[in-house]
């Protein structure tokens, strides 16, 4: 992508229920991305409840926030926070002293528009719910990632986020299926991605293997991507790979599944830019 | 889907394994969630129904069955009573 001469798109990633590694997961693509040299900014829209600066890592060097940009107290550009471990990595906090009602949706659709032209890549990090702060952030998407894990309770909430982003005549998402754990998928007692694919209908754009280093890498603030040689990173990369049209196959998690997830990674980009 | 057939019979036998359960479950739920209807509902719907058809035909009201199928399929069985003759009226509808 050219530097200043085309417009950002905007991906906003949701998963209807909490704590399936959303925020995580916008950091992780955010840290792949830009390792790939684009400019990438990262926007937690959940308001009053703001996470993704402790989870990157940059909770001491927020100045303004989403909040300071809707009310017009700084430019949206002026409010990003580089990451100075990643060049082109850039991050707009939530405001903790806010209420998700304080946004509309034209609001948080302006602040991307805002930054469009100095970016590659917008990524929202949705709260949980479908309620207010979910439409918010679903509002400026061209595309929808939708994380979940392989559970009943997640995967329910998943369905619900597929018909709410159908009716708001968006894209369908694309699927992240977090924290696999490949041991209980080989003895049956864990959804395959087959699985939970068979019963979403949605394409897949990256699985995520469970990860102790996950756990160690966010207690330190360092998204485990900036380590491309961990399995999890490696998941992410992949990932970003993927957002930017190249066709990487889906972690071998156990080979049988592997080669069934190329055909449907084939058809994963296939309709281009605005298309499923 | 032959990968999805591969898998399963490689996951094979256990159908009790709780991935196997966790999947069946799923299927359920979501189809009352998809078709916005809630086993109360159902059971509503299935009460209305005997109402009607009874006023034409005696049918053996405690084996009338609505239920919602995969795909969204709502089916209605509805065994005739005795002197229907033990045959079965099905009636389907879409969403």
């Amino acid at each position: 992508m050219d530097e200043q001469s085309q417009r950002a798109q905007v991906f906003t990633i949701t998963s209807g229920k909490g704590g399936v590694g959303k925020t995580t997961t916008t950091a992780n693509i955010g840290v792949a991305l830009a390792r790939r040299g684009r400019t990438v900014a990262v926007i937690d829209a959940d308001i009053g409840l703001r996470n993704l600066d402790v989870v990157m890592g940059l909770e001491n060097r927020v100045v303004y926030n989403l909040m300071h940009v809707v009310r017009g107290v700084v430019d949206a550009e002026r409010a990003l926070i580089r990451d100075k471990r990643v060049p082109g990595l850039l991050m707009l906090a939530a405001d903790q002293h806010s209420d998700k009602d304080d946004v509309s949706q034209e609001e948080m659709v302006q602040v991307c528009e805002d930054l469009r032209t100095h970016v590659d890549y917008i990524l929202v990090d949705s709260p949980a719910g479908i309620e207010q702060g979910f439409r918010n952030a679903l509002a400026p998407a061209d595309r929808v990632i939708l994380v979940t894990t392989p559970e009943v309770s997640a995967v329910r909430d998943a369905d619900r986020i597929v018909g709410l982003v159908e009716a708001a005549g968006k894209p369908a998402p694309v699927l992240i299926l977090n924290r696999i754990k490949p041991d209980l998928v080989a003895r049956g007692d864990m959804m395959t991605t087959a699985d939970v694919l068979d019963i979403l209908r949605v394409d897949i754009l990256g699985v995520v293997p469970e990860d102790a280093g996950i756990v160690a890498a966010t207690n330190r603030g360092e998204p485990v991507a900036l380590d491309a040689s961990s399995r999890a990173g490696r998941a992410f990369h992949n990932i970003a790979a993927r957002i930017e049209g190249e066709t990487v196959p889906l972690m071998a998690l156990d080979e049988a599944e592997a080669k069934g997830f190329l055909r449907s990674l084939s058809n994963l980009f296939r309709a281009g830019p605005d298309g499923g | 889907m032959g990968f999805l057939d591969r898998l399963m019979g490689r996951v094979g036998p256990a159908s009790d394994a709780s991935g196997r359960v966790a999947k069946e479950r799923l299927k359920v739920v979501l189809e009352y969630d998809r078709a916005r209807l809630t086993p109360a509902q159902l059971e509503l719907i299935r009460d209305e129904i005997i109402a009607v058809i009874s006023r034409h035909v005696d049918i053996a009201n405690a084996d009338v069955e609505v239920k919602l199928e995969q795909g969204g399929r709502l089916v209605a069985e509805i065994p005739l009573g005795r002197s229907g003759g033990g045959g079965g009226v099905t009636g389907g509808g879409g969403r």
